[in-house]
This record gives structure tokens, C-alpha cells and sequence, in this order.
């Protein structure tokens, strides 16, 4: 390999391709428009002529010499009998026309002006189009012009009169090539009487390869088929033109060929119909290769597809550390890490080559054994397991060794859609039995992954650098904290945070035998009992054991997200009854619940407090120590939820009942002031609005009456409630939902009305507003929904699935077009943001410079920690104002005066700076 | 910026002179909580100078590196949000009364760069003098509120006597704080006096009918259709408002504040109206401000719109994503859309605009002007396979190993 350096393209230069250019770059004239002959073999001149390369194995170019795999293929010429108009150039040959006298060719119209107001070539912008209606005759030579119109696709009128695609292209020839400069175009890179066609290149063979189907016929490309076409016109219009055929037949064939050509080009020219295949399908022909999703530039350019990768069904493995994935033997022996022997692993490379690509398992486990062997000349070997030892001692240094995946490997790990940067990954590879990739269940948030059937892609590093970049920028721990908002994106989910519920909340007492069987899936000592039992036992206490995962030094205070006060109040007293004021000092939890505020992702203070602290190596412990403790945890206390946890006693049912009834009989009042007309209208609303809102109000209230009154129902103890409160799973919404009533449906964000003529169902008089009539769920998911309640509800329902499917398309191509936007923007190393043309964009990123993954929700610093660090102690007298410190009071304006002009003065001697008014011309605050 | 140094104080010119000889620069939010906090303390000059020393070194730990891909992650972080979007909500937006679009259909709204908004609202704050004071913020609206002449009149016709008759509302003329001459004023000027005559009809004083009749002498074919065109017309007559105004809510805030919410938006003609506070009044129409306030304008409402749209939804997006976006948007002193009429097709190379959207018309034209892509850009590179240009494939120093002999 060279060391390092790599020649770079420096630039493209587009232009025209000219008729000479075209002839010469061919290496065959091509006349014949049959393509193999009765052996089936390419005839002569034909388009399938071997000057063009060659597509079959075992044969040779004509041109070149070169094999399949050698000869990148040639072009080929058609002459054409008589020109035609390139239809993507139409457009800019009419504005070309217009621009220039039809005699002389010299630009019309004001022509000093025009000159000196030329743009700059190649700069995009619109170059000056002329109007020639205005323009009536050329000032060189007084020629009369009249107006040139174009009928779409590809004719030209003069005055209604057709301009023959041969007059066109004299005319263009005409314009001298420094009015070509004022028209916005350069002489040097294409004349513009090359956009009309004398001859036609005639791709490769490689480019439109045909193809053999298993009957032995041959199936032809869509390009070949287009040229077949042109080549048969193009052979009739020139047998009939040199025969002296009519006007009338030569003219009908001309079009043809400028058909045929037109839709070679672009099969999809708006004005004419596409030529199709005999199967009634439209032909892809060049424009259509290149054009969109599936085109040359999106499909194959911008991204490609690649080898080292693999894709298989994912599946959980909480023992697993957040940066490692889970991947099968199969998987593993066929993905290879190239190994570049030298002489320091000359040895260890000829071992491993020696075990070929199965070797047998040591002891149950796996072994890596290689694919490949690459000699220094640059043979690939396959490694068999018969020539394993030979290939072995054929390993010299210089030679690269294709080595199976095995532990320890960085790969990159995926799931589409890769809709933000932690999609993509490095995770370390733990090589697996059983068929699925695995990894732990606190990754799934950023791959948004879960495992009803998802599969997810792996890609092996095949470089040095890539490892390197890998590692130190794309690893998971390193992507904790997401660039979105400052926080942590990564966190526990689900199962870890009721556990950590279970484990915290209200402290559960552990006895020896638990205890130790927690710790050690933890891999964490026995600390000292927290205290002894009645019977004089030892235990351990959940918190005691969940503080054993925290930093030693960390001291956090907060509020759990079970907390359920109002009042700020930091007065633990307060919190105490439902323990949910968090707590930790030095690293030991002493009050509080730990749930999804917690550890949880999204906000995970404890987490986010961590990372930002200690760094993302130990947040990752933390995260993989925690979602351990928290696995085992739950399997001492289990906890499952079913339908009978949203059990209701019959009163409170009772009580439900009423109050839907209640709330019911008070829509009925309103629609009965609304049908007398005695509704009191809202400002700025009709009658049938305000009785829309009002009912609304009403029924909101009535589900919410009544989803309290189950609410009441369910404890704390229950673990359907567990799961709702402590943030792991659910909300009191859906629990209600299930124990008290489902509530209003909901179509376009209004109250049912759809279906037959002024009502929802037959099932209703016409005209009924009331509450049932209307998608009101009075049922509870639990109790089971009426047949009109259950129609509602799929009503509803269908809305939302219709709304996703229409979401994810529209965002989708919204990214698509942020991402193309911006995808130049940076930051330079003068801290500017630029694109890649060099516009400034922003003079300091963000205003400020800060990056929005390593700020505090957004913020730069947080001033009250930087005070508590610096000032220490004195922060907390000071705090509690009024007292001061040592008899001080805090400072008032006038002693600073005195204090800073002290300072100033001694300054001005030490550096005479000029007085710069900086920091206040900066209005547009970040808000804190 | 007189305004700022006048209110900077001793502290602030200390504090940012300390900062100054650290080699930094206070963002301005930090400046201000800091001097807030400062103030509650008695601290030594060692202290101080401790503490702006400790803040210039975390501003250093959180700086964003070089040739960090800003843009990319702001997209991402702007469009991964949308997935989780709702769309079509009509939400409210401060006022019950009133709907305003929301949610993803918004987001895409600001980002295309739409000439008006799917529903144009304004907010419209008062002077200090009049916003505590219903009755005269109940004036300003009903100035701004565009007034039809349905809304104070009746206008029915009789064909009989082939003749329109409008009569005023006395009430509803006062309510709107016009007069029975203003309607008069109204009509004729929107009625032909060619072939039509004004009359003042029954009644008395303000609700005095105005009637309209065909001129005598002039011949008509159908008659009754003329006039019931005309009465028709009638109906769509602005007598007072602002165009585009169609209704004026008055809404108490916190502080006791009446602010006046809008639907519908007319910027430049708001602003004129006495007592409106030009300084906060705004529009949700982007190009309004655009044209009546400028790009600096629009750009802090391309900001404060999307992230207000965002964080309706409860999501959170850091704001310096958001204001990347603007500053590209408005960057070259016009708004341009994020797509291919805005930004993407303004680009410098001709693969990255063919890669984006109407491949063949770019590369056609790229051939006859003789276009030059110098490959600087990311899409770019990638196609041709190479590395790009930012983030790490910025970085060109290489590591070159000493001369071979004797491993040194």
C-alpha cells in the first residue's frame, strides 16, 4: 500500500460532445441494426459488434484484446441520415433562436448592454434570455425576424412554419462563437449546433448486456431495442431519400428517426407517447437509468452496495455490554478482518491460516479460521480444508490473511431507517451460537429496534484508519448523550426501570442467600449487611445494593417521576410517605425512588450526571452493571400485570356509571339549548361550534371523572400502576382507559360525524348530537365495547394507522430534503460555520459555539455549578442570603464601582488595551 | 446598541475584561445569570478572577470541534423528531377560538419557504399606555378586524321594483365604530354609477335604507340579473379593516395584558395602526416579516416558528439545530427552501444538484454551459468515491514514517 497518499480527482469538466469527437472515440461504424446471426454470433457492424467489447467469457475485444473483466468496453457510431434535435436541448436551441438573427447569426436585441451584463460561465446562474418579440429586425444585417415558437417536444415554427431540424442547425452554426459567450454559453466546452444530432454514440456492450434466458433465447437490452429502432429508420430514410423518394414519405420517416432518437434519449418527453416493449411495458432508456430512487445517481452513485456486511433477525441478550453485539458462528465464518502479515505475526498468521475455514471448536467454543489468502502479487487463494497446511507455509510476510470475525472486533452496527447518526454504531463483536444478532435492550431506543421480527445490519472495518475512526467516534457509550437536546438518548427501558422501582422503592430488605445471588451477576464484592433482622439474620437493603452501581464520589438531588406534589418544596419530609424525593451522597442513595427519571432515556438524571461527569466509559458500566442488577432484581420479585389488575369494586363501578351518565345527561341539556337555540355563542364562533366545544369539555371532563374514580381503584401496589408511575411502560391514561371508560373518538380531531346521511349509523335518529350518537366510548376496554362503541373505536382507529403511513413518507422526504440542504454546513477551524463553497453561514456555530451534545440541556455551562465549584463551602453560606460571611453583607453596586475602577486603573498600566464595547452588540441571547 | 452599553454595568465590563485576558468570550446569557448571581455574594478579586478562570475553561470543554458536520446533525435532529410528529393538527395556539396548523405540516411549511402559511395568524401586542384597557384594545381590533358590509347591513333586493336596498344596523354600525356615511361611501364606490343610481330610501338617521336602482335610460336586457350581480358584489364590500384581517380575538394574558390574536395577516398594514407595539406584534407568515422587517427578521421567525411548532409537540430539539437551519435559509439576505428550488438547487456542484432531483436537465445544462464541478462538497465526493471533504476526511496531515534504515 502507499503510505498514506492517494491521488484525488480535483475536478469535472462537463461538455459537449461533438460529431467529430463522437467519430473518433468510436472504435465501430454500426449499420446493421440485426445483432447476431443464425450461430449466435455478433455479426459485423451490427450493435452487437465485438469492436464494442465483450460480455461472454473465453472471447476477446476486437478493440482491445481485453477479457470480460479487462475490457471496459468501447463505443460505437451511427451517421445519422439527417439531423435531429436533441429534445433535452429543445428548450435552450428555441431560446438560441430567438436570441440571433436567422441570417446572419449575430445576437439581436441590445447588444452592449447584453455583453457586459454576461454572466460568469458556469456559475448557474439564469443566463439573459431575449425577448424576441420585441426585437423585429437584426441591426447587422436588417433581416426581418419573425417569431420562432417550439411544439413540444422537438419542432421548431417559424411564423407557423416548420423549421427542418437541418435549417435549425445552420442557423445555430452561424452565431459566431463571441456572442456565444453573451448568451451564457462556452464556445470551448460545446457549440450549440451540436445539440442537433448528426451522429449517435453507440454505448458499450457492457452498458446494455443481453441476456440469456434459460430457453436459450436471448434477451435484449432496452437501450439495444431503441437502437434497433433508429438504425432500421435511419436506413429507410436514407434508402428513400437517395432514391429521390417523395417530400412527403422522406419527411414522415425524418420524424420517425427524431421519435426514435427523441425517446432514446428520455423516454418520458412530456407531448409524445412512450415506446414500449412488446410486453406493453415502457422501455428505460437513458434518462430513465439516471433518474430518480432507482437511477444510476441515487441507487448506485450515492450509495452502493457493499461486501463485508451481513443481515440477520435481532433478538435481546441483556448480559451482553451496550457496546458489544451478538453475532452468530455462521455469520462470523463468513465476514473476514484482513490480517497484513509481517514479520512480528508471521507466526500467529500462518496458525491461524493453518485451521482452514471450520476449524473444529476448543472446548465447546469458537475459534476463528480464515477464507482467504491474498499473496503479495495480489492471487486470492481460497483456504479449503485440504490445502490449509499448504497455504499456511506459503504465508510470508507481505501476504494479507483473511481472518474470520472472532471477539473483540469492531464492527459497525445498523438499523434502518438511518434516521439520525446513532442508527449506525461500533460495537464490539461477541461471536454467538444460535441464528441472531443480539445485543442489550438499552440500545434499542436510539436503533428504535424491538424483536417482533427485526433484522439489522453489520458491517466489518476493513482498514486500519476505519477501526481507529470507529472506535474513537462511534462506539455506543460514545453516543449516550444525543446531539438533539443535551441529554441522554441511551437509558434503561422497560423491565430495568420497574425493576429498579421494585428495588428501590420503600427499600426491600434481601436476605444473605438473595443478596449474594444479585451481586454476583454483577460481579460486584458483598458489602457489609445494612442491618439484622428480628431474628438476628443479616440483610442487605435494595437501595444499599442499587448504590453499589453509582460512582463513590456522586451527589445528586432530585425528583422521582413518581413524585406526585406540586409544591417545589425541597423538604423531604414532604416526600417522604411516598419516597420519592431522590437523594445521593457520595455515591449512596438515601431517599428516594430510583424509576425512569432517573436512569430512564430522555431525561435519566442520574445518567446524564454520570456521562457528563465521570465520562462515557463509565457511564457504559453503569448502564451494563445496571441493566444486570436490574434483570436478576426483577426475577426475585417477578412481576407480571394482567386484565385483573384493573379490577374495579362493583361501588366504584356503580360510581362510574353514574357520573358517564351525568355527563351524558349534560350534553343532552346542551344540544336541547342548542336545537332551541338558546346556546350562549362563543366569540368568533358559530352555534354548532360552540356546542362542538362545549360537549367536548363536557365529555373530557365525564372520562376523566370517571378515570379517576378507577383511579382511585388502584394503588400503588398494584403492578399495572408500577409500570405506569414509575415511567416504565404505559401510562394512568391507558390504565383508566381499561378500568373506567374509554373516552371520546375522535375523526380530523372533531366528534364523529361521517357515515350516512346526518348521522353515524343507522342505529341513530338523524340529527342526534348526543354524546353516543356521536363516538362516545362510555364502556371501559375491560368491560367490553357495544357494537356501535366498537365501530367508533375502529373509526378512530383507522385514522391513526392512515396518519402514520402518510407520516413516515411525508418526513421522510422532508429529512431528505434537510439533508441535501445541509449536508455541506461545518464548522471551520476559525470556528466559523461555512459550507463547502466557503459561504459563511454562521460566525460562531450556534451563537455561541457550543455543541449542543456536550452542553446541559442546551446550555453552555449552568452558572450556579461553576459558583458551587469554585467558591465551595462559601457558596451554600452565601446562598442562605442575609447572614453574610464573616460579617460581610453582599455587595452592594457602590463597592464594586470601587472595586473595578481599582482594578481597571491597575490594568491600564499593565496593558494599555483599547476599550472595546464587545459582549453588547450581541442581542440575541440564548435563553437560560 | 446604545441601549446595551448604556445598561451594562461595572461588573459586566469587569467580568468581560477578565474574560477577555482568559481568551474567551461570554456567551451573553451566561454574562447576565452570572452578574445576577454575583450580586447576592461579597467576593474577593481572587474569587472573581477564580471563577471567570473555571468558566472559560468548561466553555473550552464544551466548544464544538472543527470540521464537525453541523449541518448534518442539525438536519438529522430537525427530521428525526418528524417521524414522531402528529400530522393534520389543527391546535390551538393561545386561543381557544382559533385554529392554526400545527405539527408536521407546519415544520414542512417553514422549511418550503411558503410565500403565506395554510393559516396566517398574528399576534398583535399594544402600547403600554392602552393594554391594560379593554374598551380601547376592543377599538384597536375592530380597526384592524376587516368589516364586509353583511356585517352592519342588510342588503336585500327587490325585484319588483328592480332596486337593491341596503339598510345599515344602527347598533352594529356603532358596534363597529362606522357610520351610516362610511356605508354610503362604501357602496358607491363599489356600485357603477353608470348604470346605476343612489337614493337614500326609508328610515331615518343612521339606519337610513340606501337604495340602489337602475338608472333610467339605460337599457338592460335582463334587468333583475344586473341587479341581483350587483347586490351579490355588494356583500364581499370592505367597509373598514384591514384586508386580509377576517376576524380579531382579545385575549387577557398573564399580567393583565389584552392582546389582540388574529386570522388571517397583514403585517406592513397592522403595524401602521395607532397603538399597536411594533416592537413585539408579530405575524406566523415568514415571508410577511421577510418583506416588512427583513431577512434578520425573518430569520428569528423561522426560528421562534419551528421551535415553537417542535416544542407544541413535546419534543425537544436543541435551538442552535433550529437557528442553523434559519442561517442557512437566509444566509444569502433572501429566504430561500430548504429543496430544490432553494437551497439544493442553488449548489455549486453540478453531481450534487443531478444526485438531489431533475437529474437530466441538470447534467444538460452543466454539458452546454461547459460546468466545472470542483468536487468540494459531500454528495460529490461520494459519487466519484472519494473521501469527503468534512469532518475527519477534513484532515490532512499524514503521518510520514522516518526513512526506512534502522527502525528509529
Amino acid at each position: 500500500m502507499v503510505s498514506g497518499l492517494s491521488k484525488r480527482i480535483k475536478h469535472l469538466q462537463f461538455a459537449l460532445l461533438s460529431p467529430d469527437e463522437i467519430r473518433k472515440m468510436s472504435a465501430v461504424k454500426i449499420i446493421t441494426a440485426d445483432t447476431y446471426d443464425d450461430d449466435g454470433y455478433p455479426i459485423e457492424m451490427g450493435l452487437m459488434d465485438m469492436h464494442l467489447g465483450v460480455i461472454e467469457p473465453n472471447l476477446r475485444c476486437r478493440t482491445c484484446g481485453g477479457r470480460v473483466n479487462e475490457c471496459p468496453g468501447h463505443f460505437g457510431v451511427i451517421e445519422l441520415a439527417m439531423p435531429v434535435i436533441h429534445a433535452g436541448y429543445a428548450k435552450e436551441i428555441k431560446r438560441l433562436l430567438q436570441a440571433t438573427c436567422r441570417a446572419c447569426g449575430r445576437l439581436i436585441g441590445d447588444t452592449i448592454s447584453q455583453r457586459s451584463t454576461a454572466p460568469a460561465l458556469g456559475d448557474g446562474v439564469s443566463v439573459p434570455t431575449v425577448k424576441s418579440q420585441e426585437v423585429r429586425r437584426c441591426p447587422f444585417c436588417h433581416e426581418v425576424q419573425p417569431r420562432i415558437t417550439l411544439d413540444k417536444p422537438t419542432t421548431f415554427r417559424e411564423n407557423g412554419h416548420k423549421i427542418t431540424p437541418k435549417e435549425v442547425r445552420a442557423r445555430l452554426e452561424r452565431i459566431p462563437d463571441q456572442d456565444l459567450v453573451s448568451l451564457g454559453l462556452n464556445p470551448g466546452y460545446g457549440r450549440p449546433e451540436w445539440m442537433v444530432l448528426t451522429v449517435l454514440p453507440v454505448p458499450p456492450i457492457s452498458v446494455r448486456p443481453s441476456i440469456t434466458l434459460d430457453s436459450g433465447e436471448r434477451s435484449e437490452d432496452d437501450l439495444t431495442h431503441k437502437l434497433v429502432d433508429v438504425l432500421r429508420i435511419n436506413q429507410r430514410l436514407r434508402e428513400n431519400r437517395d432514391l429521390g423518394a417523395p417530400q412527403l414519405v422522406v419527411e414522415d420517416l425524418w420524424e420517425l428517426l427524431q421519435y426514435h432518437v427523441t425517446t432514446y434519449i428520455d423516454n418520458q418527453t412530456s407531448g409524445i407517447p412512450p415506446a414500449r416493449h412488446r410486453s406493453g411495458r415502457p422501455l428505460k432508456t437513458l434518462v430513465q437509468r439516471l433518474k430518480g430512487k432507482d437511477g444510476r445517481f441515487r441507487s448506485n452513485l450515492s450509495g452502493k452496495r457493499v461486501n463485508f456486511s451481513a443481515r440477520t433477525v435481532i433478538s435481546p441478550d441483556p448480559l451482553l455490554s451496550i457496546n458489544e453485539v451478538g453475532v452468530p458462528w455462521e455469520v462470523a465464518r463468513a465476514l473476514t478482518v484482513p490480517l497484513v502479515v509481517t514479520p512480528a505475526n508471521l507466526e500467529a498468521a500462518k496458525e491461524l491460516a493453518k485451521r482452514g475455514p471450520s476449524p473444529p471448536p476448543d472446548n465447546g467454543r469458537y475459534l476463528p479460521g480464515v477464507n482467504y489468502v491474498i499473496r503479495e502479487d495480489g492471487l486470492r487463494i481460497k483456504v479449503m480444508e485440504k490445502n490449509a497446511s499448504s497455504v499456511a507455509d506459503m504465508v510470508a510476510p507481505g501476504c494479507t490473511v483473511e481472518r474470520q470475525l472472532m471477539d473483540g472486533d469492531i464492527v459497525l452496527f445498523n438499523r434502518q431507517p438511518s434516521l439520525h447518526r446513532m442508527s449506525m454504531m461500533a460495537h464490539f463483536v461477541r461471536v454467538l451460537p444460535f441464528k441472531t444478532f443480539r445485543f442489550n435492550l438499552c440500545d434499542c431506543t436510539p436503533y428504535n429496534a424491538d424483536f417482533d421480527g427485526d433484522e439489522m445490519n453489520l458491517h466489518v472495518l476493513q482498514s486500519q484508519e476505519a477501526r481507529a475512526e470507529a472506535k474513537v467516534l462511534m462506539q455506543v457509550q460514545e453516543h449516550i448523550l444525543s446531539p438533539r437536546y443535551g441529554g441522554p438518548i441511551i437509558g434503561m427501558i422497560h423491565d430495568h426501570i420497574s425493576a429498579a422501582f421494585l428495588l428501590t422503592y420503600k427499600n426491600p430488605k434481601f436476605n444473605r442467600a438473595e443478596a449474594s445471588f444479585l451481586l454476583s451477576k454483577v460481579r460486584i464484592p458483598m458489602p457489609p449487611p445494612a442491618g439484622k433482622g428480628k431474628n438476628g439474620e443479616p440483610y442487605w437493603t435494595g437501595k444499599q445494593l442499587f448504590s453499589l452501581t453509582l460512582p463513590s464520589d456522586l451527589n445528586i438531588e432530585f425528583r422521582s417521576n413518581i413524585c406526585a406534589h406540586k409544591s417545589k418544596d425541597k423538604d423531604p419530609k414532604l416526600h417522604e410517605a411516598d419516597d420519592c424525593y431522590v437523594i445521593v451522597e457520595n455515591g449512596v442513595l438515601k431517599t428516594g425512588t430510583i424509576d425512569a427519571k432517573a436512569i430512564g432515556q430522555g431525561k435519566g438524571v442520574i445518567l446524564d450526571s454520570i456521562t457528563r461527569t465521570y465520562g462515557p466509559a463509565r457511564a457504559r458500566d453503569f448502564l451494563d452493571t445496571m441493566s444486570r442488577l436490574a434483570i436478576t432484581s426483577i426475577g426475585i420479585f417477578g412481576l407480571s400485570t394482567g386484565i385483573d389488575d384493573e379490577d374495579v369494586s362493583e361501588v366504584a363501578l356503580k360510581e362510574i356509571d353514574k357520573s358517564l351518565a351525568q355527563a351524558r345527561k349534560e350534553v343532552d341539556a346542551l344540544v336541547e339549548k342548542y336545537n332551541k337555540g338558546e346556546l350562549e355563542q362563543m366569540p368568533g364562533r358559530s352555534l354548532a361550534e360552540t356546542l362542538e366545544v362545549s360537549v367536548r369539555k363536557v365529555l373530557g371532563a365525564g372520562r376523566d371523572t370517571a378515570g379517576d374514580i378507577a383511579g382511585l381503584q388502584l394503588g400503588m401496589d398494584n403492578p399495572a400502576v408500577i409500570l405506569a408511575k414509575s415511567g416504565a411502560r404505559g401510562s394512568m391514561l391507558n390504565l383508566t382507559q381499561m378500568a373506567g371508560a374509554v373516552g371520546q373518538q375522535s375523526v380530523r380531531g372533531e366528534r364523529l360525524l361521517r357515515g350516512y346521511y346526518a348521522r353515524t349509523l343507522p342505529h341513530f335518529p338523524r340529527g342526534d348530537l348526543s354524546a353516543s350518537a356521536r363516538g362516545f366510548v362510555s364502556s371501559s376496554y375491560k368491560k367490553g365495547l357495544s357494537p356501535t362503541e366498537y365501530f367508533f373505536h375502529s373509526m378512530g382507529g383507522r385514522e391513526a394507522l392512515v396518519d402514520t403511513a402518510v407520516r413516515t413518507s411525508r418526513s421522510g422526504y422532508m429529512q431528505r430534503r434537510l439533508i441535501n440542504a445541509m449536508e455541506d454546513v461545518h464548522v471551520e477551524d476559525d470556528g466559523t460555520v461555512r459550507n463547502t463553497a466557503g459561504t459563511i453561514i454562521q460566525y460562531s456555530y450556534g451563537e455561541d459555539g457550543v455543541d449542543p451534545t456536550r452542553s446541559i440541556q442546551g446550555h453552555a455551562l449552568v452558572v450556579d455549578d461553576v459558583l458551587k465549584s469554585v467558591l465551595g463551602k462559601r457558596y451554600h453560606t452565601a446562598e442562605a442570603r442575609g447572614e453574610g460571611i464573616q460579617g460581610t453583607t453582599p455587595m452592594d453596586e457602590g463597592e464594586l464601582d470601587l472595586l473595578a475602577e481599582a482594578q481597571t486603573e491597575d490594568e491600564a498600566e499593565e496593558e494599555p488595551s483599547e476599550e472595546e464595547p464587545s459582549g453588547g452588540d450581541e442581542n440575541m441571547d440564548l435563553e437560560e | 446598541m446604545p441601549e446595551a452599553s448604556k445598561g451594562k454595568s461595572v461588573l459586566t465590563n469587569r467580568l468581560v475584561e477578565l474574560a477577555k485576558k482568559e481568551g474567551f468570550e461570554f456567551p451573553p446569557a451566561i454574562l447576565v445569570r452570572l452578574e445576577e448571581r454575583l450580586k447576592s455574594f461579597r467576593l474577593t478579586e481572587p474569587e472573581i478572577r477564580a471563577i471567570v478562570k473555571e468558566i472559560g475553561a468548561r466553555l473550552a470543554r464544551v466548544r464544538v470541534d472543527p470540521h464537525e458536520s453541523v449541518g448534518i446533525i442539525a438536519a438529522q435532529s430537525i427530521g428525526e423528531p418528524g417521524t414522531q410528529m402528529t400530522l393534520r393538527t389543527f391546535h390551538y395556539a393561545g386561543v381557544a377560538e382559533m385554529n392554526v396548523t400545527l405539527g408536521l405540516p407546519r415544520l414542512i411549511e417553514i422549511v418550503d419557504a411558503r410565500r403565506s402559511p395554510s393559516t396566517p395568524t398574528m399576534t398583535v401586542y399594544l402600547e403600554d399606555r392602552i393594554r391594560q384597557d379593554r374598551k380601547r384594545v376592543q377599538e384597536v381590533a375592530l380597526k384592524i378586524e376587516v368589516t364586509n358590509l353583511p356585517d352592519v347591513a342588510t342588503i336585500g333586493s327587490v325585484v319588483e321594483k328592480l332596486k337593491v336596498v341596503v339598510s345599515p344596523k344602527p347598533e352594529l354600525l356603532e358596534a363597529r365604530g362606522i357610520t351610516r356615511d362610511d356605508v354610503l361611501r362604501a357602496v358607491t364606490e363599489n356600485v357603477s354609477i353608470k348604470t346605476f343610481e343612489i337614493v337614500a330610501g326609508a328610515g331615518s338617521g343612521e339606519g337610513r335604507a340606501i337604495d340602489i336602482q337602475l338608472k333610467s335610460g339605460v337599457e338592460e336586457e335582463t334587468p333583475f340579473k344586473r341587479l341581483l350581480e350587483m347586490a351579490e358584489d355588494l356583500k364581499t364590500v370592505g367597509i373598514g379593516g384591514i384586508t386580509g384581517i377576517k376576524r380579531a380575538l382579545i385575549r387577557k394574558e398573564e399580567g393583565g395584558e389584552y392582546v389582540i390574536y388574529t386570522e388571517g395577516s397583514n403585517l406592513e398594514e397592522v403595524l401602521h395602526i395607532d397603538g399597536v407595539d411594533v416592537t413585539r406584534s408579530t405575524s406566523n407568515s415568514i415571508f410577511e416579516i421577510y418583506k416588512v422587517l427583513g431577512v434578520e427578521a425573518a430569520r428569528t421567525a423561522i426560528i421562534n416558528e419551528a421551535n415553537r411548532t417542535l416544542s407544541e409537540q413535546g419534543l425537544t430539539v436543541d435551538l442552535r439545530h433550529i437557528m442553523l437551519v434559519a442561517d442557512v435559509m437566509t444566509s444569502d439576505g433572501e429566504i430561500s427552501a430548504i429543496g430544490r428550488h432553494g437551497i439544493s438547487g442553488k449548489k455549486t456542484s453540478v453531481l450534487a444538484r443531478a444526485a438531489f432531483e431533475i437529474t437530466a436537465a441538470h447534467l444538460l445544462r452543466a454539458a452546454i454551459i461547459g460546468e466545472v464541478d470542483e468536487l468540494k462538497g459531500v454528495a460529490e465526493n461520494i459519487i466519484v468515491g472519494q473521501p469527503i471533504t468534512i469532518g475527519t476526511g477534513a484532515v490532512k496531515a499524514i503521518y510520514q514514517p522516518p526513512a526506512s534504515g534502522g527502525g528509529a
